[in-house]
């Protein structure tokens, strides 16, 4: 099962190689990672999108727990939750077709922000789902280039008071 | 004194205010470029001594002899590029058997790092996966706060190996020196007291239980929680089962005593382990040489796991009851939380049985020479209390099936990582830490070769260590594999035509060294080497060529399952 883990981490040198070496090292897998500054300094925020079973999952909570760099983890999967992930897809186009990749955008609310004569860029932001739906869709009319920011997340609501997730 | 007032000290000055302040003792180096500042300074200094070794594994190895007969932090201090590559395989064997060492490294100046420069190497991203953690110090103000760091995370929680890397101008740039008090890591509180209420219930399962039994790992002894071990067994009369870096956590003479369990363990202890209904785990990590095939390990048992690290619990065996905490507190809070003794008189005599049924052998009527007779003497003549550093390998499994080890800190081995060539220096580390009881380095012949270098060392400072050579003219433990499981192909593991003559070799460094090679020659071998205690002694046991380890329980297999002697006797080399 896939579960997104947003984690505090220092923002200091090497603080990500760790984490992306634990992961290598333990054979966890990683669907997406992204990682940005948060309103604290000194602190960045990372969201990890990985699967497994129950024990693999608790295993890489502990392990990301275990390096000193990391300050607070946290699994949001069972929890409510904002995920957004943004993605910028250049699709190629003819002459008719415009219109509708046009109108494909508007549908899932996305913006071009980049058009030439062969192609144009949409701006897609929404859960991962969705940005998922936008791909298949656009596929049939020859995606040229696409990237995608992988998933950030938020909890809602209350903050979580805990920095650690406790054992036991 | 404001900032402003004080004098501005060099990186290389504030290192060794440092080291002063962490009450180092020993450090384990060799000098080059990188770090040659240091050694400027470290020419004056006389609060700490620096043993100079032969080989920067050798040095690690001494670190980690140090710390794990002391439960010191181990200092090493080497040059950059491979200085510091060196290191890699003592910062594995560190990290693998929680050993608190800080390595700390010369590095090429901050401006020429990623330069490909002269000596440079990434030892920081070398060495990512097997370190507890480690920094880059690329300004000196960082310096004391960073060393400050690194012992604490060295030496506390689950223990394991810190890299500082210095660079070359940093160690020369000079700052006001304030060394901190009190540190501050966000994202490191290690948790030290076991859940109240889990102990409790432990309490209670552990009272209530018909067939307890104690597994006891290296963590009983880093947290120096022997006296606990003991008490707690003793007063609820409960059986001991030990790993092989458990050993010595509780006497090995004791009746409560089962020794080692797992691949090479005692037969009664695998058994207990398959039929008691509560495995108390004690820092133990359920290793696969203790398990053998997880899905038939202890089954039936409900399983109470006490660590201080939280991703040891359930990485390996799913358990009933977790409790994160330092053994030795949990330990003591359980003495306190029982509710009473359990009766475990039947299951003890159950034990006995099993001890009867199958004993471990001790064969000398054919004449042969085997390893496990010279481990036995050498218990009995040392009455359990030596140093022992093993290698790694057949050797090593009897030094932990026929040494009675009474003590904590007695027995050091490579464990986790199984680094052949662990003994020589390790015991050298060990002579600077313990004083006052023999110091014995047993290696077989293949691994005595791979860190010989540091016998020089040993001579150089005259340390009284009694390096036994186990010598079979083979790789045994690979050899015993072939013959068991690889169709009797002996591919390259038969060292007779490759090994020196080890009693000239030690001649030649001027080591008093002798060999035994009968039954009768390992008592005089033996009482002359435990009398010399001003130098180093050498002594080669000529045993038995194709000796093999049983009980062994094949890997992958169920401990139920353990051969317990060589199907097809050979006839003997």
């Amino acid at each position: 099962m896939r579960h997104t883990i947003s984690l505090l981490v220092e923002n200091t040198f090497g603080a990500f190689d760790r984490i992306a070496t634990m992961f290598s090292a333990k054979g966890f897998n990683i669907h997406s990672i992204s990682i940005g500054e948060t309103e604290i300094q000194d602190i960045s925020r990372m969201t990890i999108v990985t699967s497994g079973d129950d024990q693999i999952i608790e295993q890489v909570v502990k392990q990301l727990n275990r390096l000193i760099d990391t300050v607070k983890v946290v699994d949001l999967t069972e929890q409510d939750r904002t995920e957004r992930e943004l993605a910028l897809i250049s699709v190629n186009y003819q002459k008719g077709s415009l219109e509708e990749i046009k109108n494909i955008s508007d549908i899932f609310r996305g913006k071009v922000v980049d058009i030439n004569n062969k192609s144009i860029t949409l701006e897609i932001t929404g859960p991962p789902a969705k940005i998922n739906a936008v791909v298949n869709v656009l596929m049939p009319y020859g995606i040229k280039e696409m990237a995608r920011s992988g998933t950030v997340a938020l909890r809602r609501g209350e903050q979580v008071r805990h920095p650690k997730k406790e054992m036991v | 004194m404001s900032d402003n007032n004080k004098p501005k000290l060099t990186g290389a000055k504030i290192f060794f205010e440092c080291l002063r302040r962490e009450g180092v003792e020993y450090i384990f180096g060799i000098p080059g470029g990188a770090t040659i500042k240091i050694y400027e300074e470290l020419y004056d200094i006389d609060f700490l001594t620096h043993i100079l070794a032969k080989h920067e594994q050798g040095a690690t190895h001494m670190a980690e002899g140090y710390a794990r007969a002391t439960g010191k932090v181990g200092v090493v201090l080497v040059t950059s590029g491979p200085g510091a590559t060196n290191t890699v395989t003592g910062i594995a064997d560190a990290y693998m058997d929680s050993t608190p060492i800080v390595v700390f490294t010369g590095q090429v100046p901050t401006q020429l790092i990623g330069n490909d420069a002269f000596q440079e190497a990434d030892i920081i991203g070398i060495t990512r996966p097997i370190t507890k953690h480690s920094f880059l110090v690329r300004k000196v103000e960082d310096l004391a706060p960073v060393i400050r760091k690194a012992f604490y995370l060295a030496s506390t929680g689950r223990p394991g190996p810190v890299v500082v890397d210095l660079p070359k101008d940093m160690l020369n740039s000079e700052t006001t020196f304030n060394y901190p008090e009190q540190i501050q890591i966000r994202g490191y509180k290690p948790t030290y007291s076991g859940h109240s209420n889990q102990i409790r219930k432990a309490a209670k399962m552990i009272q209530q239980a018909k067939r307890p039994l104690l597994y006891v790992g290296g963590g009983v002894i880093m947290s120096d929680a022997s006296k606990e071990l003991t008490r707690f067994a003793r007063q609820n009369t409960l059986p001991v089962t030990m790993t092989l870096q458990g050993l010595g956590a509780f006497p090995g003479t004791d009746p409560l005593s089962l020794g080692m369990l797992g691949m090479h363990g005692m037969y009664w202890a695998n058994q207990a382990v398959n039929h008691c209904d509560v495995l108390v785990a004690l820092g133990a990590r359920f290793d696969d040489r203790v398990t053998g095939k997880i899905d038939t390990f202890a089954v039936d048992a409900y399983k109470i796991h006490v660590d201080i690290d939280p991703t040891a619990i359930e990485k390996n065996v799913l358990v009933d009851l977790p409790i994160v905490g330092d053994v030795k507190k949990v330990l003591a809070d359980l003495i306190e939380a029982m509710p009473g003794k359990p009766d475990t008189a039947g299951w003890l005599q159950q034990i006995r049985a099993w001890q009867e049924e199958c004993p471990l052998p001790l064969e000398t009527a054919d004449g042969y020479l085997r390893t496990s007779y010279v481990i036995d003497r050498l218990s009995e003549k040392t009455k359990g209390e030596a140093v022992i550093v093993s290698d790694v390998g057949q050797h090593q499994m009897w030094i932990a099936q026929y040494y009675k080890f009474t003590k904590p800190r007695s027995h050091l081995s490579s464990g986790g990582l199984g680094t052949m060539g662990f003994s020589v220096p390790a015991a050298i580390g060990a002579a600077f830490g313990v004083k006052k009881r023999p110091i014995i380095s047993i290696s077989g012949d293949g691994g005595f070769q791979m860190n010989l270098q540091e016998l020089i060392t040993a001579k150089a400072y005259n340390l009284p260590i009694k390096f036994f050579i186990i010598n079979n003219s083979f790789l045994g433990m690979v050899r015993q594999w072939q013959e068991l499981f690889h169709a009797e192909k002996y591919s390259f593991t038969d060292l007779s035509k490759y090994n020196p003559n080890f009693v000239k070799l030690g001649d030649a460094l001027g080591i008093p060294s002798f060999s035994a090679e009968t039954i009768e020659e390992v008592d005089e071998a033996m009482d002359k080497a435990l009398q010399i205690n001003d130098r180093p002694v050498l002594v080669e046991f000529r045993v038995l060529k194709e000796d093999m380890v049983f009980p062994m329980v094949p890997a992958g297999a169920s401990i139920s399952s353990m051969i317990m002697e060589r199907l097809n006797p050979k006839r003997m080399v």
